[in-house]
């Protein structure tokens, strides 16, 4: 609102008087328009991640006791004007000292990585294809893509159980038709779990993918092959690097939540099935080890979030370089 | 071919040689995409180092028919022989041709010396060679400084020059160029069509140019193919295009014009004389032409062809012939004048000559003069030469 606005036009009543003192808040503190839209992330971000993140690092420095909460105070009030910090690092101590856990977390990234592997493989050919569709096809392919997410994801699972299991419809078909003798275990086992996880992660992987080669320019395709590149070289030099972004974004969609699953391992996972998620529940709600709990999950936090800003800002570098 | 054009047997005009085998032989080439038939039986030869154009209005198959020669689209019917080659077949990357892309279709995650490279690599050229051979490439498209930028930060010329250097550097016997002016502005336009002229005369590669800039293509064409829906509907040299349409539609199209309708009155030895309602005189053309008596003709005048003068007789209608100037003299009309652009260089003058039948006239200003001898409503007298008007018959 600029000021000749202002003495050309008679003030109209109440919701100006009203407005003004908001005005002169908002200005005392420094919050302009564009302020207040970069400001509402931010508050999400410190709300829902930083926030939490402390109070669960704060817990993981304590140390588990038989109460209400399950953990020693963090601050103990004494008779000093400031309180006293009481932090214990045993809980990490303690996750070096047990090879459960970090077997558990070279087993997820495991897990996840070849989750990821598989998802691109069978995500990049069907994005291709639906980019590559017809408009009005296209439309209906991006629809089976996300369809699977309006039924419950606890149904599907069960639903793969049906079709895995023993007598499950893969078995029983194979059976009847004298293909096997007697039915293969699929159910509860690693297989099963990458079932799962790459039917669950796929969409999360095609949808990107799908973005950047539907913007990719058909001509670069033809200028290609006009130079004299042969199909699949077209494809190793022009298509995938162009694609790049859209593969590291669907593989980060896939692999961060894949390292972290808990429930597909333990619907479809057998007994040996060592994830992290797995683990941090059992400390949680069987052991009632909240301090370990904690610390299992600021280190999980940690070795997914270090990775990722190390390649960001590498990502940042090359932008740098070239602009 | 018309007799005056024959002159100057020195220049190089391999197609006028009955005895050389057209480079590119476009032989009955159909092409549908559903329904819809984008080229018709189209038969075109293109001689080895000829700059030829395909010229016509948007939507006419001109990029249907270049992608054809690339091979990214193949003919419903009619085949395509490259240097007595037949294409039928023959996957784009195995042709002989390189493209130069509308929009130049530089690949973006590529600096300038390797998108020049890209070409020569799938050759399997080794290092020295594609080094010296891309080097060669950028110094001839001035552009060796810029080796290294990335496409993106390179201006709109930049980039057509990035992807001329990157289609020619594989040393094609033809390279197909689809509208290789139309992204840039005039001035840069203007200049780069010389240095594309340049480019070709120094390499000799045969050049096919789609268009739809009837300058352009006047410009740059040895010879150019004038497409309407599909179909070529002639084909010469600029000159022969500009100065002998076979057609209204031709003739119009290249430039303006004057179509007067008319009906033939009489064939003599010199030429024929033309009844012309729209003009209230005779038009006598000479120049030979297949037409009978009573025959419906349209007598095409270029506007730079009349001359226009004051009517110093004052213009007093007659009967029988309104318009005619005094004494009955042929191609000679008074009218008045309506419209006047001054363009600098010329004028043009929109002259009534009755009935708000409209003739456009284009002099060249000769003097420099703030003065107009000819101006709003005046008076005036257009003539021209037996030779100037041209009789169409389709
Ligand atoms: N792949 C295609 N499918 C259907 N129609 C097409 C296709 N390519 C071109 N056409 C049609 O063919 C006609 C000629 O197109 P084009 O050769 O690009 O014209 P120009 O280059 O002369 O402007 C246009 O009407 C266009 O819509
Ligand atoms: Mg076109």
């Amino acid at each position: 609102m600029t000021a000749t606005a202002g003495e050309r036009r008679k003030p109209k009543g109440r919701a100006t008087a009203l407005r003004a003192p908001f005005h002169a808040l908002a200005q005392r503190i420094g919050l302009s328009g564009r302020g207040l839209v970069v400001a509402v992330p931010y508050f999400w971000l410190i709300a829902f991640f930083l926030l939490p993140f402390i109070i669960v690092a704060k817990i993981s420095l304590s140390q588990m006791i038989i109460g209400r909460p399950p953990f020693t105070d963090f601050f103990v009030w004494s008779d000093a004007w400031l309180p006293e910090i009481q932090a214990y690092l045993d809980n990490y101590r303690w996750l070096l000292q047990d090879s459960l856990y970090w077997v558990a977390y070279l087993n997820s990234v495991k897990i996840a990585l070849i989750s990821t592997l598989f998802c691109l493989l069978i995500g990049y050919p069907m994005a291709y294809a639906i980019a590559r569709a017809k408009p009005t096809v296209r439309t209906l392919l991006l629809l089976m893509v996300i369809l699977p997410f309006w039924t419950s994801f606890l149904l599907r699972v069960y639903a793969w159980m049906g079709i895995l299991r023993n007598t499950g419809v893969v078995n029983n078909t194979l059976t009847s038709l004298g293909i096997l003798d007697q039915p293969i275990q699929m159910m509860n086992t690693d297989f099963s779990v990458y079932v799962g996880i790459v039917y669950t992660y796929l969409p999360f992987m095609i949808l990107p993918l799908y973005a950047t080669l539907e913007k990719l320019d058909g001509a670069l395709l033809e200028a290609a092959e006009d130079l004299g590149a042969k199909p699949w070289k077209v494809f190793l030099t022009v298509t995938l690097p162009l694609s790049l972004p859209g593969i590291v974004a669907g593989s980060m969609l896939v692999f961060i939540p894949a390292v972290g699953e808990y429930v597909i391992p333990e619907l479809l996972g057998g007994p040996d099935t060592l994830m992290i998620g797995r683990v941090l529940w059992d400390e949680f709600f069987s052991n009632r080890d909240w301090p370990v709990a904690s610390a299992v999950t600021i280190v999980l936090i940690l070795v997914l979030v270090i990775p990722l800003a190390l390649f960001q800002r590498h990502q940042a570098k090359v932008q740098e370089r070239e602009a | 071919m018309p007799e005056t054009l024959r002159a100057r047997p020195e220049k190089h005009q391999p197609w006028l040689d009955a005895s050389l085998r057209p480079y590119i032989h476009i032989d009955a080439v159909t092409k549908q995409f559903g329904e819809f038939r984008a080229v018709d039986r189209t038969t075109l030869e293109i001689h080895r180092g000829e700059l030829f154009c395909l010229l016509g209005a948007s939507g006419c198959g001109k990029t249907t028919l270049l992608r054809m020669l690339a091979g990214f689209e193949h003919p419903t019917s009619g085949r395509i022989l490259i240097d007595g080659q037949d294409m039928t077949g023959v996957p784009a990357y195995d042709r002989p041709v390189n493209m130069m892309f509308q929009n130049y279709a530089l690949f973006p995650h590529m600096s300038v010396e390797q998108n020049v490279a890209y070409g020569l690599k799938q050759d399997g050229v080794r290092k020295p060679e594609l080094k010296q051979r891309v080097g060669e490439a950028l110094e001839m498209v001035q552009l060796g400084p810029w080796a290294k930028r990335k496409p993106h930060q390179l201006s709109g010329g930049q980039r057509q020059r990035v992807a001329l250097a990157r289609s020619l550097v594989k040393r094609p016997k033809v390279l197909l160029l689809d509208e290789p002016l139309a992204a840039l502005d005039k001035k840069l336009r203007e200049r780069t069509q010389f240095e594309l002229m340049n480019i070709q005369e120094e390499l000799g590669v045969t050049f096919v140019v789609v268009t739809h800039d009837q300058e352009e293509a006047m410009t740059l064409s040895t010879r150019m193919a004038v497409m309407e829906r599909g179909q070529v509907v002639q084909v010469g040299t600029p000159s022969e295009i500009y100065e002998f349409p076979a057609t209204r539609f031709t003739a119009d199209f290249i430039g303006s014009i004057n179509l007067i309708e008319g009906r033939v009155k009489r064939v003599e030895a010199a030429g024929v004389l033309v009844a012309a309602p729209q003009l209230g005189c005779d038009l006598e053309v000479t120049g030979a032409t297949q037409v009978r008596e009573g025959q419906s003709v349209c007598v095409a005048i270029r506007p730079e062809k009349i001359a226009v003068a004051p009517n110093a007789e004052g213009a007093g209608p007659e009967e029988g012939a309104p318009n005619a100037v005094r004494g009955g003299a042929r191609n000679s009309v008074r009218g008045t004048v309506r419209d006047v652009a001054y363009l600098g260089d010329s004028s043009v003058f929109r002259v009534d000559v009755g009935e708000g039948f409209l003739i456009e006239v284009t002099q060249p200003n000769l003097l420099r003069s703030l003065e107009r001898k000819v101006d709003w409503d005046d008076a005036v007298v257009l003539t021209w030469r037996a030779d100037a008007g041209l009789i169409l018959t389709e």
